[in-house]
């Protein structure tokens, strides 16, 4: 963590260009807006998640990808703001889905996605619904629950046990648990994986892409860092 | 009322790999060519470009370059007792779409079918006797044999240009190659890729236990190659960013590699991009086609008068324009008559993933088609007597990337999130290895295509409704293969291990394989089959469909070296004998 406080200046700027690069392939998977200071969470304007959806998405990805042990945590990687810009986007809209009616959200999980909502809508819905169920089951919203008991109503959203309104609670927290390991992984342009510690902490090398000198090296770590999309080294 | 185009000799619906390499056979013979192709524009400069092209999130997870279900889908049920559901986010198959098709995004894994699985039905019969086919199971034969396809094998491999080594050159047996292959008349085009080091602990695992392992033949090229059309290919730099993505490198075979910039510079080649085909025309008396109504980009529907129809479009979109356009009649599995939708299969496959703490697999270096395999329990080896089982399949090992999302193997009880989730990425990426499994799977009676009832598409179509479960034969099929490749962890000492291979219905979420074959199928008897042994429309001779929906059941090796071996096929039946006397062939 002491060289990612020394990297931060450079994060920044680089955090900069990404957007620059988005903005011209006409791939922004969000409107990603330009912020003050640091690139912490702290300073993030989500673009789509209101305070208490907000609340709930840094909570609960605190607890699918927790921050002890070795390895960064979905916070430190900012994956919240990489689910954020996805809702606001492409993705969040369901846009490439066939999504004409009728949908049977009761079908068999087999036939795969059968919900009339998209995921943005889906967030949108099931985060008061699953903060009601907190505050019936414990006296307060999800955020507010120790760890332990967070991780009790993960499960159980996990295991479709929570009776969810709208829509099942297992494809929810299927979606949710899905949008925090891309967040976790993928490329830093989309907002996650800051710093690119979680490819640094598995020993991914990101977008080199060119390893023909390496295909005889047998069982020998490769040496280098990642690099991403918009040039950040680690 | 539809605007008209100026008629052209042929009209090709798809540039793909069928599309691209039909649209030189046609020009060459002199015929004004037009290509319609739904998607958008694709070159590898600018659309594969680096570093843009090496993202997971866009082209893996998120499927840039297939299909959107949006503008054009399936709906999927198990049996015909059931209400099909849309097949609304990818997930199983992934149809491509734009200039390449799926031929741009593929893996490159190029290989002959066994010659005893173009007469499968007449090879069982001789073999097993008839009675061990259950009465469900509706295999046939090609109509066409190994032996005639053999010239247009080889030609595809010299277009696409694959790296592989010859197991039977012309009947002798060779060294290192696969020896149960059909005999060839040469060896492929250039040496086999050099193998990671999984596939080195691979085959050797495999020649103890008995294999006879061999470099899986990949059009990615292993050195420089310039194909019949004068298209170059530079060695494969193993990117790990091959199947769901584009080539950055000029290595992977594709039609923009190996064929597109030769086809543009033929004056009579003429291609429009964002050109959805609705409907093949008819002309009255129903024998033949006047051409195809397509909506162009702003939606607009434009009729495009041919002589010749080449249906070039990925194998459920064939399907779905002949169903949608009258080509022949619509196969009714309550009656088992109509061959149109008849004998949909899909590929029966699996992997385990054997773990290894203290060996380094670097997983990001790989090629598309990287691996090795063997062919010991193809299924020209099996005795289907003792086995219990119709069909055979493949074995390998396969390391084509390490991307995270979409493949990060883990141990089978390994939490799915949580501080156990996360110490197990970090203890287990990079130390695992792959063995896939890829085997037949049987037609049956009640496995079909037809129109949804229900769904529509943007343009107001009725969608493709796909009939299919997996059944006992290939659920057994698949478990006989999954205790092999435990066989394998067990003789190599693997710390960990996990697997999938279906043990229940088919799973639509689970990517298995693109592999969807049949629904317009070819053959000898017009009662049976959709299309003719040269891929021509039976009811509409002007129509050839050639591609993955002419096999009559699915064999074990991945099928575009087959598409490729009957697009030229059909081409020289066009050439040499429709054109001077268009006419049913048979």
């Amino acid at each position: 963590m002491t060289d990612f406080a020394v990297d931060r200046r450079d994060l920044l700027l680089n955090g900069v260009a990404s957007v620059a690069i988005l903005a011209l392939d006409g791939l922004a998977p969000a409107p990603a807006m330009a912020q003050a200071g640091p690139d912490t969470l702290e300073n993030y304007k989500p673009v789509y998640f209101d305070a208490a959806e907000w609340a709930f998405v840094m909570a609960a990805t605190d607890r699918l990808i927790p921050a002890d042990g070795e390895g960064p945590g979905a916070l430190a990687t900012l994956v919240p703001r990489f689910i954020d810009r996805q809702l606001a986007g492409d993705f969040g809209k369901a846009s490439r889905w066939y999504m004409q009616g009728p949908h049977d959200p009761d079908a068999s999980p087999l036939f795969g996605f059968q919900l009339a909502q998209t995921p943005a809508e889906i967030y949108r819905i099931a985060i008061p619904e699953v903060d009601a169920h907190c505050r019936t089951a414990y006296g307060q919203a999800f955020a507010a629950l120790s760890d332990a008991d967070k991780d009790v109503v993960l499960h159980d959203l996990e295991a479709g046990k929570v009776d969810l309104k709208t829509v099942p609670a297992s494809d929810f927290f299927a979606m949710l648990l899905a949008n925090t390991k891309e967040g976790y992984f993928a490329d830093p342009r989309y907002g996650g994986n800051h710093g690119m510690q979680a490819w640094t902490y598995i020993g991914f090398p990101g977008a080199r892409a060119s390893f023909r000198e390496w295909v005889g090296q047998q069982n020998t770590p490769y040496p280098l860092g990642p690099v991403s999309i918009g040039g950040e080294r680690a | 009322m539809a605007r008209t185009q100026k008629k052209v000799d042929a009209v090709i619906v798809g540039l793909g790999w069928v599309g691209s390499v039909m649209a030189m056979e046609l020009t060459a013979a002199g015929l004004d060519v037009v290509a319609l192709e739904r998607g958008p524009d694709r070159k590898t400069v600018p659309t594969f470009a680096y570093p843009k092209i090496a993202d997971e999130l866009r082209y893996a997870v998120r499927y840039e370059l297939m299909q959107r279900p949006a503008d054009s889908t399936v709906t999927i049920r198990h049996n015909t007792g059931q209400t099909a559901l849309p097949y609304r986010r990818l997930g199983s198959f992934l149809p491509g779409t734009g200039v390449g098709g799926a031929g741009a995004h593929w893996n490159g894994l190029l290989w002959r079918p066994n010659a005893e699985e173009l007469r499968l039905k007449s090879w069982i019969d001789e073999r097993f006797g008839a009675d061990i086919i259950p009465d469900d199971m509706t295999i046939q034969d090609f109509g066409v044999d190994y032996d005639e396809l053999e010239p247009y094998f080889d030609r595809f491999e010299k277009i696409v240009g694959v790296s592989g080594k010859a197991g039977n050159l012309n009947g002798a047996i060779m060294d290192g190659g696969n020896p149960f292959e059909a005999p060839r008349a040469s060896d492929y085009p250039m040496p086999p890729l050099e193998q990671t080091y999984d596939a080195v602990l691979f085959a050797k695992a495999a020649r103890n236990l008995g294999y006879h392992p061999f470099p899986k033949p990949a059009a990615n090229a292993s050195q420089v190659y310039t194909n019949p059309y004068g298209m170059q290919l530079g060695p494969c730099n193993y990117c790990g960013f091959c199947e769901r993505f584009g080539c950055l490198n000029y290595s992977k075979s594709s039609p923009q590699t190996c064929v597109l910039d030769a086809l543009y510079q033929r004056p009579n080649f003429e291609y429009r991009t964002n050109a959805t085909v609705l409907k093949v025309e008819l002309a009255p008396d129903g024998k033949t086609a006047t051409g195809v109504t397509y909506a162009d980009a702003k939606g607009e529907e434009v009729f495009q008068p041919a002589d010749l129809v080449i249906l070039a479009a990925f194998q459920l979109n064939n399907v779905h324009l002949m169903l949608l356009s009258g080509i022949g009649p619509p196969y009714d599995p309550a009656t088992g008559a109509g061959a149109v939708g008849r004998n949909y299969a899909y590929q029966m496959t699996g992997a385990t993933s054997l773990f290894f703490k203290n060996i380094d697999f670097n997983p990001f270096v790989g090629a598309g088609a990287n691996g090795v395999a063997f062919a010991d329990l193809a299924l020209s080896q099996m005795d289907f007597a003792k086995n219990g089982f119709i069909g055979g399949g493949y074995q390998s090992s396969q390391q084509t990337n390490g991307q995270p999302i979409h493949h990060l193997p883990l141990p089978e009880g390994t939490p799915a999130w949580g501080a156990g989730w996360k110490k197990a990425v970090g203890e287990h990426y990079g130390h695992s290895m792959d063995i896939v499994l890829q085997s037949t799977n049987m037609p049956y009676r009640d496995a079909y295509l037809d129109l949804d009832p229900t769904y529509r598409d943007p343009f107001g179509r009725p969608l493709l409704r796909m009939t299919f479960d997996w059944r006992p034969n290939e659920l057994k099929q698949a478990q006989f293969f999954k205790e092999k490749a435990a066989e394998f962890g067990r003789e190599m000492g693997a710390d960990a291990s996990t697997s999938f291979y279906p043990d229940g219905h088919y799973d639509t979420r689970v990517y298995q394989s693109t592999h969807t074959v049949g629904g317009a199928i070819m053959g000898t008897d017009r009662q049976t089959s959709a299309i003719n042994r040269y891929l021509q429309s039976w009811d509409v001779h002007n129509v050839f469909a050639p591609g993955a929906n002419a096999f009559p059941q699915n064999f074990e090796y991945n099928p575009t070296g087959m598409i490729g071996a009957l697009t030229l096929w059909a081409a020289r039946a066009i050439r040499e004998d429709y054109l001077a006397n268009p006419r049913p062939l048979m």
